[in-house]
């Protein structure tokens, strides 16, 4: 057995132990965890070694996941979809059909008027993807990218809509998406975690940790945010005061007074404490090099607009890149502040023209840079946010924005087995619902996890008595979608 | 046809048919061959059939039920026979159905991939063939009350609980461990009992103690533990996961919510011992109790727990309705060990829960005030939920005290006492005495949160940089009295003025110590002896728009005093120079020679923590000052009332709240009783009132709360048909939520006591009886020791409910107290320890990791109860959240309190804690895992929080007598309540003196760590001490 071969029989073994019954995950499926805790239990090393490597339920096409979520909900009428019969009725009331009885939005009611967009759109590669002139590198790279416009979501507050997306569930609790993909697929690195969250924008994403937390899944697989400037990781740093030598030497000590306890109580627990603080000590040198971007070179970082010592959407993109090098399963970025509910003008304004400044050519760049290193067939990346926004406008006092839609927006996604160059969904001419390919967030959580070579109906942990699932009861897997 | 809505009556119908044809009893393997449906056929059944074929209508498939004896003997409509025929395998249609070559036909069906193995299959063939006897869940049966087995060996046998325990050995030839080494136990009971390490000074006393008699030393240190507060604390805070206690509100927003009270009740009623029932009955429905207290309304506090979104444009009833569900869901967990929430959205498929009886469940907790962010509150002050009952004598003044304000604080009563007010302050207003000032002397003078005070040259007071929210309390001599010779002639007193000074010392020269120069003094108390002076009058140079001098001596904890300027601040004022406020008493004082004023200076501003008083003097007076020429207030006066404008009405208004001294009279005796009793300042606990209307409840079909089956129609509040039937006080009412909480713990209700006890086993074992703690239903496992458990539950509800005697039993069994070394002669039959021929080793919960290191660092601050506290904490955790609280650390000894009192928010919890499991308590938590991992170890070895509590235990080994092998001796009873082998010596002290020598050539490296090299190296070892796994593991 290798390293990782070792450490992976150590997480399922103890992964048995932290179970909270007796069938645990992959029930029935003869493979994955269930049975290798079995095995773990009963039979040899080897058989052991033997049942762990089986993973999964299907051949993967994706081993990683970079996932840019755009927070507080871009508006598709600005960025993806050109809509000319809205423009046509821009300033006329809604039709009441956009206000049925059982429908409420966060802010506008009836009365609120049609807004036609104000920006102009082209069409790029030979998929022909419509674009706004907001997004000039992303039409670069529209052959690259699978581009979703017919998402639907169930609700339109943002807390519960990022918990939705993310964890399935609109209540806090449940584990995440990345946490169910690392619990799933475990890690590939031995010095850095495997779901890492980072974070651009003016504040952190409504919900916070709830978002990446591993709800009953034991939080050895929760999201670990990384911040980009300062320590990385919390408590990286020594404290003040001790040097490399103290550092050096107090690790070795609490590695033999560990091995002595070892020794007398015989406890397999103290074993795989002595590992992680082996990891720990290797991490304090692996982590800060990992965020030293500036090995790079100035090409790469002038492609992704990245500068050494930014807080940036920019710099993430690249750290996610060099994180999923490194064998980081799950990488999520979220970039705040899309929440354009008034600006300034008619066009949603200069935030949101900045907004689409700061992600366009990075999110560009790590398709193109993924690419050329052969990552992207491996590596998943998905890009959008909790929901998207009205045709109708949203007033505020002078101010012309749009509020949150939830029954037609725009997602994409590009490597890890979706096709390429695809345009898949679309909406009626006033975008309001979508009449074609819809893909609704279980259709989508579905879809990401069998990519990543997983039956989302089998990815299950009991807990209290019942099996839980990323798709909660629902969700198809959009086969139309996979490469 | 049959119908297919099915009834709570005939789900009991079915439970009832069951035990009367199958002459269930909870099994027990008769003769190896006869199989138990419990123990061999249920599981099978309930996974792999009763999903289509179980208690869920909804979901049932060809009419046939496989859940009951009835239904799976039925003719059906349609069908040749019956899915089972007892004692006849190959006429069974199931036999059939399960065996078949043809895809089609398979059972269960290929697609829903739960094929049967061949072992599960031969079962079911041999238990149709032995009669297909059905029992009833073993959960759902009333607790027996076994007989304690005999076993051979009776020495092995300390009380009833190791009968069970031995005898089930025994069954499979296995012996238990030995008893665990005297400073395993001690340290053991300690961390179990308390969450602390054990005091150095017991440990060698204890081991000579045990040695003599083992039983007596070990029942003896048990019951002081039992008793002491901190087990209170320490079993509190499990009972806090359960009620998903957290200080924000949950969601984006995460707001602040004063939750502590209902914190402080627990840990008060944990450690008094209430009994189980009581303390249950009181946070369901303390409320609803005839009278009750203002105790039992804060213990309501436990389902006001739920989360509350802030976030705009949000529906209320939405988030309402999903607290509803929350508290059913958590009281079915907690008391029940059920997973009602499955039956949310649809008929439960395993457990005979309904979707409707979800919903009757859900009933009892529909009704109450609270709606998302609004709810109802009480007020409370710190500390009076653990010393309300002290004192019956004061607390009856109190109630008078508290009386007589409500009167006085009437709105017509004060609107009277304005209009005489404003009389005699019209004529006031002409009032052109003057005052003849002179300073008083500080005889004493201290700060509570440690800040240093000196008295300066010229007689003022400077104030370092203490803890935030700092209290000065000084006594003063009228400086005159010196001066008498005699020293009898009583020193006349009719006005005090504070003088706020500026000083080089002070950021921007003051006279504030916030950044600005600034402060808010919220309070300034004048005592004499026990008496506290009122004011009738006071006044102040100037003052900050919105921090107005009234505000000085109102009752608002918050608000005060500052001089900052703003709108409306006349030019030429400065903030950061000498300002003064007057106090005019109500009636003079004569204080004599050896008599001192008590003067307490309060910075009570939450909101402005840092913004203490830098420096300051305080004058006297024989007469009271002229009138601060206030213009607007006099214009005011002057305009007769019914043609004032809205800013003239508010001036008065606050102006008469700063002058009514019979308002204030009656707060400050209210202060005065308060303080006698030892109150802190207050707040207001969020509790549960039930609305005078109850509202309609109704089905939500698919859990959706705006699709209500209003056919079905409007639903009363009930219990579960498969459970003992409710018993409501009032019958021809709908039962309230008291009814519910005394059903819970009925002595015939078959699930709360066997939860209970079962989940205090589990924290002494690391697992319980029952393995799935938190699923008493069928889908759960089947208890280890069926006995035992009964027994233990029985004898819980005859010891009154008592957690101390289930405790003490526990801790006393020779079960408990066995050694927790590995027994590599056990791996192979009993991997899982379910046998518990050895104790577990059981990392610890993440707050008694630190307080296990304040223990050991001897900086623990041991206060019981009260608000959150903020330890340091690294910058950055609010990178990733919406809101960016503040988190101003504590400095005084706030910064060692329990990890039990850090300020908690859902949103971004202190890292500590769930980086070593503790959930985020969104909702309830009654089991934490426990992982081990490398960000463990980095916030072991590198946190600030935890550094300098290392630093903290290096201190203390270094200021210790002796050599550095007794040093080395003593970190270890310190942290491992143990001493330690020769090796463990040799390689500490190797470590210790390589460091020596390090920090002898780098003593500037030393220097960021203790004033010495030896001292710094002792820090080192410190710290390793606290690093290993022994440290955060009881044995």
């Amino acid at each position: 057995m290798n390293q990782t071969e070792r450490r992976k029989l150590q997480d399922a073994e103890q992964d048995f132990v932290l179970s909270q019954t007796r069938r645990h995950f992959f029930q029935s499926s003869g493979v994955g965890l269930g049975g290798i805790a079995l095995a773990g239990m009963l039979g040899t090393p080897e058989v052991r070694a033997a049942a762990r490597s089986r993973l999964g339920h299907y051949a993967p096409k994706a081993k990683n996941v970079i996932y840019l979520f755009m927070a507080g909900g871009p508006s598709q009428f600005e960025m993806f979809s050109d809509k000319p019969k809205l423009r046509e009725l821009d300033g006329q009331v809604a039709p009441d059909s956009f206000f049925p009885k059982d429908k409420s939005f966060a802010f506008i009611g009836k009365g609120a008027k049609l807004l036609g967009s104000r920006r102009e759109f082209d069409h790029f590669g030979d998929c022909g993807m419509e674009l706004s002139g907001l997004l000039p590198h992303l039409g670069g790279v529209a052959d690259d990218v699978c581009w979703l416009k017919g998402m639907t979501t169930d609700v339109f507050n943002h807390g519960p809509a990022k918990l939705f997306i993310n964890t399935g569930f609109q209540v806090p609790g449940r584990p995440s998406m990345g946490s169910w993909v690392t619990y799933g697929l475990g890690s590939e690195s031995s010095d850095l975690p495997g779901f890492v969250v980072l974070q651009s924008g003016p504040r952190g994403p409504r919900a916070g940790n709830a978002l990446w937390a591993s709800g009953f899944l034991p939080t050895r697989y929760q999201g670990v945010p990384f911040r980009s400037g300062g320590d990385a990781i919390l408590h990286l740093n020594n404290p003040e005061g001790i040097d490399a030598h103290s550092q050096s030497n107090f690790f070795s000590l609490v590695g033999d007074l560990n091995r002595q306890r070892l020794e007398t109580t015989g406890d397999p627990e103290i074993n795989t404490r002595i590992k992680a603080y082996e990891m720990a000590y290797r991490m304090q040198t692996s982590a800060p090099e990992l965020m030293d971007i500036k090995a790079e070179g100035e090409k790469t970082l002038g492609s992704y607009g990245a500068e050494v010592g930014a807080n940036s959407f920019a710099n993430n993109c690249l750290l996610a890149r060099r994180m999923v090098e490194r064998g980081v399963r799950f990488v999520q970025l979220y970039h705040t502040d899309w929440d354009d509910h008034g600006n300034e003008g008619t066009n949603l304004g200069p935030p949101l023209e900045q907004r689409c400044k700061e992600i366009d050519q990075p999110a560009a760049a790590l398709i193109t840079d993924l690419k050329q290193r052969g990552l992207l067939d491996e590596t998943l990346v998905i890009w959008g946010g909790e929901f998207g926004r009205t045709p109708m406008g949203e007033e505020r006092k002078s101010l012309i924005g749009r509020d949150h839609h939830i029954d037609a927006f725009t997602m994409f996604m590009a490597g890890g087995g979706v096709k390429p160059g695809m345009i898949y969904g679309e909406s009626d001419e006033l975008g309001f619902s979508v009449t074609k390919e819809k893909v609704h967030v279980h259709d989508l959580q579905a879809t990401i996890l069998h990519l990543l070579g997983f039956d989302h109906e089998k990815l299950t942990h009991r807990f209290q008595g019942r099996d839980f699932r990323l798709t909660d009861v629902h969700g198809h897997v959009v086969h139309d979608i996979l490469a | 046809m049959r119908s297919t809505t099915s009834s709570p009556g005939s789900l009991r119908l079915i439970i009832v048919a069951a035990a009367l044809c199958t002459f269930c009893s909870v099994s027990s393997k008769g003769d190896e061959n006869t199989l138990s449906f419990n123990s061999d056929v249920r599981t099978i059944l309930s996974d792999k059939c009763f999903q289509c074929h179980g208690p869920d209508q909804e979901a049932l498939e060809a009419d046939l039920r496989l859940d009951s004896f009835a239904g799976a003997t039925a003719m059906r409509e349609g069908f040749d026979r019956p899915a089972i025929v007892p004692g006849d395998a190959n006429a069974s249609a199931l036999l059939e159905r399960i065996t078949t070559h043809d895809k089609g036909d398979l059972m269960p069906p290929p697609k829903i991939k739960k094929p049967l193995t061949a072992a599960e299959i031969d079962i079911l063939r041999r238990w149709i063939e032995q009669g297909a006897k059905y029992e009833s869940h073993w959960a759902f049966l009333p607790i027996e009350k076994p007989e304690p087995p005999t076993v051979s060996n009776p020495d092995k046998a300390k009380n009833p609980i190791d009968n069970f325990i031995v005898a089930a050995q025994e069954a499979k030839g296995v012996s238990p461990s030995a008893e665990a080494d005297p400073y395993t136990l001690l340290r053991r009971l300690h961390l179990d009992l308390t969450g602390l390490l054990p005091p150095a000074e017991l440990i060698e006393k204890f081991s000579a103690a045990f040695k003599k008699n083992p039983d007596g030393a070990v029942s003896i240190v048990a019951d002081q533990l039992l008793n002491s507060p901190h087990h209170g604390e320490r079993w509190a805070r499990h009972w806090l996961d359960q009620a998903r206690y957290a200080d924000s509100n949950g969601y984006t927003i995460d707001g602040e919510r004063t939750m502590w009270p209902y914190r402080d009740w627990v840990i008060r009623a944990v450690g008094d011992d209430m009994p189980f029932d009581q303390f249950t009955i009181e946070q369901l429905a303390g409320d609803l109790l005839p009278n009750p207290t203002k105790a039992q309304l804060v213990a309501t506090g436990f389902h006001r727990n739920t989360l509350i979104n802030q976030e705009g444009g949000t529906d209320a009833e939405q988030f309402r309705d999903e607290e509803v569900i929350d508290r059913t869901h958590t009281t079915g967990a907690v008391w029940l060990g059920l997973t009602v929430g499955c039956a949310q959205c649809h008929t439960h498929k395993f457990d005979p829960i309904t979707h409707q009886e979800f919903y009757e469940l859900f009933a009892f907790f529909n009704s109450t005030e609270d709606v998302n962010n609004t709810g109802p509150t009480v007020e409370i002050s710190e500390g009076e939920l653990f010393l309300f009952d002290s004192n019956p004598e004061l607390n009856g003044e109190l109630a008078a005290a508290q009386k007589k304000f409500a009167a006085l604080d009437g709105s017509a009563a004060k609107a009277k006492r304005q209009t005489d007010w404003e009389a005699v302050r019209l004529t006031d207003l002409v009032d052109t005495s003057s005052a003849d000032w002179s300073a008083l002397d500080a005889q004493k003078f201290s700060a509570e949160g440690g800040a240093s005070m000196k008295k300066l040259d010229d007689g003022s007071l400077f104030a370092g940089i203490g803890a935030k929210n700092e209290t000065y309390e000084i006594l003063y001599r009228p400086a005159d009295n010196a001066a008498d010779e005699g020293g009898n002639t009583p020193t006349p007193i009719a006005a005090l003025r504070l003088r706020v000074l500026p000083d080089d010392g002070l950021p921007k020269r003051g006279p504030g110590l916030a950044g600005n120069g600034n402060f808010v003094l919220t309070h300034f108390e004048i005592w004499q002896g026990d008496r506290q002076l009122i004011v009738k009058r006071v006044q102040a140079d100037h003052s900050q728009p919105g921090h107005e001098v009234g505000r000085l001596i109102d009752d608002d904890e918050q608000t005060g005093w500052a001089i900052n300027v703003g709108e409306g601040t006349p030019s030429g004022v400065k903030m950061n120079a000498e300002h003064e406020v007057h106090f005019v008493l109500d009636e003079p004082i004569n204080i004599s020679a050896d008599e001192t004023l008590r003067i307490v200076l309060r910075h009570n501003s939450a909101a402005n923590s840092n913004y203490n008083i830098g420096r300051f003097a305080v004058d006297c007076s024989p007469t009271p000052p002229a009138e601060i020429k206030d213009n607007t207030l006099l214009a005011a006066l002057r305009t007769t009332a019914d043609i004032r404008d809205d800013a003239q009405k508010k001036l008065l208004t606050t102006a008469f709240a700063s002058a009514d001294t019979e308002r204030q009279k009656a707060v400050s005796e209210l202060a005065a009783i308060k303080r006698k009793l030892g109150y802190g300042p207050s707040a207001q606990a969020m509790v549960m009132r039930e609305l005078k209307t109850s509202r309609q409840t109704f089905l939500h079909k698919r859990g959706s709360f705006l699709d209500f089956d209003k056919e079905l129609g409007p639903l009363n509040p009930g219990v579960p048909a498969a459970l003992p039937a409710l018993d409501p006080a009032d019958k021809a009412k709908p039962a309230t939520r008291l009814d519910l909480a005394k059903w819970m713990v009925r002595d015939d209700n078959p699930l709360t006591a066997r939860v209970t006890v079962n989940r205090v086993w589990m924290r002494y074992f690391g697992h319980g009886l029952v393995e799935t703690e938190n699923d008493f239903g069928t889908q759960g496992s089947n208890p280890t020791h069926p006995k035992l458990l009964d027994w233990l539950s029985r004898r819980f509800i005859e010891d009154g409910w008592s957690m101390r005697k289930l405790h003490k039993l526990i801790v006393t069994s020779a079960t408990y107290r066995q050694s927790s070394h590995a027994r590599p002669d056990l791996k192979e039959i009993d991997p899982l320890n379910q046998l518990l021929a050895r104790q577990n080793r059981i990392r610890f919960d993440a707050e008694i990791v630190r307080d296990a290191a304040l223990s050991a660092s001897g900086l623990l601050a041991p206060k019981i109860g009260g608000r959150s506290v903020r330890p340091p904490q690294p910058d950055g955790i609010y990178a990733f959240t919406q809101r960016k609280p503040t988190w101003t650390e504590d400095t005084g000894p706030d910064r060692y309190r329990r990890a039990m009192y850090t300020q908690f928010y859902r949103s971004a919890p202190y890292p500590l804690l769930t980086t070593f499991d503790a959930p985020d308590f969104q909702s309830v938590c009654t089991r934490r895992p426990r992982s081990n991992t490398p960000l463990q170890s980095l916030t072991l070895a590198n946190s600030e929080a935890l550094f300098e509590l290392a630093q903290g235990l290096g201190k203390r080994l270094l200021e210790l007598e002796g050599d550095d092998s007794a040093r080395i001796d003593a970190g270890f009873a310190w942290c491992y309540g143990r001493r330690p082998n020769e090796s463990e010596r040799v390689t500490v002290l190797t470590f210790f003196q390589d460091q020596l020598q390090h920090f002898q050539k780098n003593a500037d490296t030393a220097k960021k760590l203790a004033d010495s090299p030896t001292g710094a190296a002792w820090v080192t070892v410190g710290r390793a001490l606290m690093n290993t796994d022994e440290f955060i593991t009881r044995e």
